[in-house]
């Protein structure tokens, strides 16, 4: 049995961070209520707090930044008015991630329904140990709970590493490895995908070629993921890496294991980051006292920069960092409201504290994004993508699902906006996911398909 | 035609989306209920009997019929609460979006999911080879599966804007009539493949709520006329 090459924690790096939904504001809300006068020492305060929200912790950090539209002259009433506009906008936000985590679905189920190299077994991934081709049901069953004991104990292991290392500055350690990692999605599965790609279209495409496309693709990737570059492209880039990664776990995960991975890998999730103790919300309290930003890496963020608009000295300067932090590789899921742009505003604002106030204002309001960590993205896509390929309903299945999954996205967006702090954007979608993948496979269809033999309508 | 309606008006506002995706999502929950409900009953049931089985497609049509409404109701609930938090949370008092067109949106919802479910399948299977028909069945098959398609998801529109005025001014007999004629449309799909039957009273019925919602939505024949002259 052929092994896929899975060497390096850097495939599996990608899956770790887990799903959070990153607050970035608990700590402010406090302070913010008392300390709001229209005064430098105000402005500071708010300014300071709004950094510690946002250097929240990768992970959970759910952004109902509410507290971010930090105008000096606040008074608690401001607090609800924010808490209005958070609402308000909410449903811009909740659009704002439906827009990409639908992109990435639909390039999953198109790639699952169109190349067929992703839906032919060709060995397993190490973390997979035990095989699925036994006879008998229980054998499988066992086979597969054991592969998923086996594959979230990889994943815990990973975590608690990450967060160590976090916690012991080993910083350039972190950045190596998420280089690394994000090295190799783009370039090495890149090239797996267009050569299967050209290979079902039956497109010739030579070499040189072949080599200057993906040069390009890769190192225009990792400039954008990890330094600076425009929002659309940093975008496109993330929805990329997750479907490529998506596309990996779709092949190279048995089937029944599969399911029960990402059954797993919820309860995983909504553990790691409610519980005091678990790994993501230490990263989170972590990165909370040190004020410092979440590192670079696995979160998709939608909020809008303007960075170039403000003419300040260290506006221009805090742009690239903002933008780093703002790209995503693989991740911790943030569903953060616009606490970093905010923070950049209110580090600008505070060096001039006679800007006007409505202009910031409406700058700030612009800014407002949500942050989603990218594994969140891949376990979606691999729900949906599973179902396009297995389920023998095919497109009624698929779509179940990518209903299913949007309406869990909105059910967490909306408790985010209500509890306004980290949440795991797993669990709920992907319960729904499955259990409409389940019914619809085994009861729904049945059903459809003697309707449309007779064409009745209902 | 229904996915236009939905790009020029539901796209542009993302509460609309929302309740778009909530709309079908709650279509999803009513019809998996309604087929636990008749595989229940086919399995309990001898399969070899022909018109047993027929009887029970029959009644699992209905049922799924009575759900679909009841879903709606609870939907409806559902909207309403969410207005009034939209307009407490509102900045002028007034909520961003009124119930008919959160009723439209529901409608659209609605519909393009059982559209969607409807029609899906045959088009995947419409791109691979084959030809209509071929062992004795009616060779308009994909085209009247696509009109059919088409006229319940505008009927489901018209039905949501209906249902939800009827809920508003507690008129009972309009919802009453809502689930009348979904039924009746249903009904009728029995008569396939005699299209006749079924596809021109469906169209006919289309009609008849279209201007029946157009009316409660406030339009008037004042305003059709001076809308088309308007334009053209």
């Amino acid at each position: 049995m052929i092994t896929f090459m899975n060497n390096s924690d850097s495939e599996e790096e990608p899956c770790n961070e887990r799903t959070s939904l990153m607050s970035a504001e608990s700590p402010p809300v406090p302070s913010y209520q008392d300390g709001l006068q229209a005064s430098e020492a105000g402005e500071a305060q708010a300014h300071r707090k709004r950094r510690a929200g946002s250097s929240r912790g990768p992970n959970n950090i759910t952004g109902g930044e509410m507290s971010g539209s930090g105008v000096p002259v606040r008074e608690s009433a401001l607090e609800s008015e924010e808490e209005e506009l958070t609402l308000k906008y909410g449903a811009k936000h909740v659009i704002m991630l439906f827009v990409p985590v639908t992109l990435c679905m639909i390039v999953v189920v198109a790639t699952i329904k169109s190349v067929r190299f992703y839906t032919e077994k060709n060995g397993q991934l190490i973390y997979t140990p035990f095989s699925e081709d036994t006879p008998s049901v229980g054998q499988r069953l066992l086979n597969s709970v054991l592969n998923t004991i086996v594959m979230i104990s990889v994943i815990i292991v990973m975590t608690v590493f990450l967060v160590l290392l976090y916690k012991y500055r080993c910083y350039k350690f972190i950045h190596g490895w998420l280089i690394l990692s994000s090295l190799m999605l783009l370039f090495l599965f890149t090239y797996i995908y267009l050569g299967e790609v050209l290979k079902t279209y039956n497109v010739a495409m030579d070499y040189p070629t072949l080599f200057i496309v993906i040069w390009n693709f890769g190192a225009v990737g990792m400039i954008c993921i990890h330094w600076k570059g425009p929002l659309q492209l940093q975008q496109a880039y993330l929805i990329m890496i997750s479907a490529l990664m998506a596309l990996v776990f779709i092949k190279y995960l048995p089937e029944w294991s599969a399911w029960v991975i990402l059954g797993a890998i919820s309860i995983y999730d909504l553990m790691a980051v409610l519980c005091p103790k678990g790994p993501l919300r230490m990263l989170v309290e972590t990165a909370q006292e040190r004020n410092e930003p979440i590192f670079p890496a696995l979160i998709y963020s939608s909020a809008m920069m303007w960075t170039v608009g403000m003419a300040k000295p260290d506006t221009a300067a805090r742009g690239p960092s903002q933008q780093t932090w703002d790209a995503a590789e693989d991740g911790r899921e943030h569903l953060r409201s616009p606490s970093h742009a905010e923070s950049q505003m209110s580090e600008t604002r505070s060096p001039v504290p006679t800007r006007p106030i409505t202009s910031l204002e409406e700058l700030e309001e612009e800014e407002r994004g949500v942050k989603l960590g990218l594994g969140d993205f891949i376990f979606y896509s691999v729900l949906v993508g599973k179902a396009a390929a297995t389920a023998s309903g095919d497109w009624n299945t698929t779509l179940a699902c990518f209903v299913a999954i949007l309406i869990g996205l909105c059910l967490t967006l909306l408790l985010l906006a209500v509890f306004k702090k980290a949440l795991p954007a797993l669990p709920i979608s992907i319960t729904f996911g499955l259990i409409f993948y389940f019914s619809t496979d085994n009861l729904v269809r049945p059903f459809m398909d003697t309707l449309a033999s007779h064409q009745l309508y209902i | 035609p229904a996915f236009g309606l939905f790009i020029f008006t539901i796209a542009r506002d993302p509460l609309r989306i929302i309740i778009l995706i909530a709309g079908a999502f709650f279509w999803l929950v009513s019809l998996l209920l309604s087929s636990l409900i008749w595989f229940i009953a086919v399995k309990a049931s001898d399969p070899q009997d022909e018109r047993l089985q027929k009887g029970l497609l029959i009644f699992g049509v209905m049922f799924s019929v009575l759900l679909q409404e009841a879903f709606r109701f609870l939907y409806y609930k559902l909207l309403r609460k969410a207005i009034e938090g939209l307009v407490a949370l509102s900045e002028d008092g007034c909520s961003p979006i009124s119930i008919q067109q959160m009723a439209y949106v529901a409608g659209v919802g609605f519909g393009l999911m059982s559209g969607a479910f409807s029609m899906i399948n045959l088009l995947a299977d419409a791109l691979g080879p084959g030809t209509v028909g071929i062992h004795g069945d009616s060779q308009l098959y994909f085209l009247t599966s696509a009109f059919m398609t088409m006229v319940l998801i505008f009927l489901h529109t018209f039905w949501g804007i209906l249902f939800f005025h009827g809920c508003e001014h507690r008129r009972w007999w309009e919802i009453a009539a809502v689930i009348i004629m979904h039924l009746t449309v249903s009904g009728l799909s029995f008569c396939n493949p005699m299209y006749v039957g079924s596809l021109v009273p469906s169209y006919l019925l289309m009609a008849a709520a279209a201007a029946w919602a157009y009316l409660l939505s406030g339009g008037s024949a004042q305003n059709l006329r001076r809308f088309l002259l308007c334009k053209c």
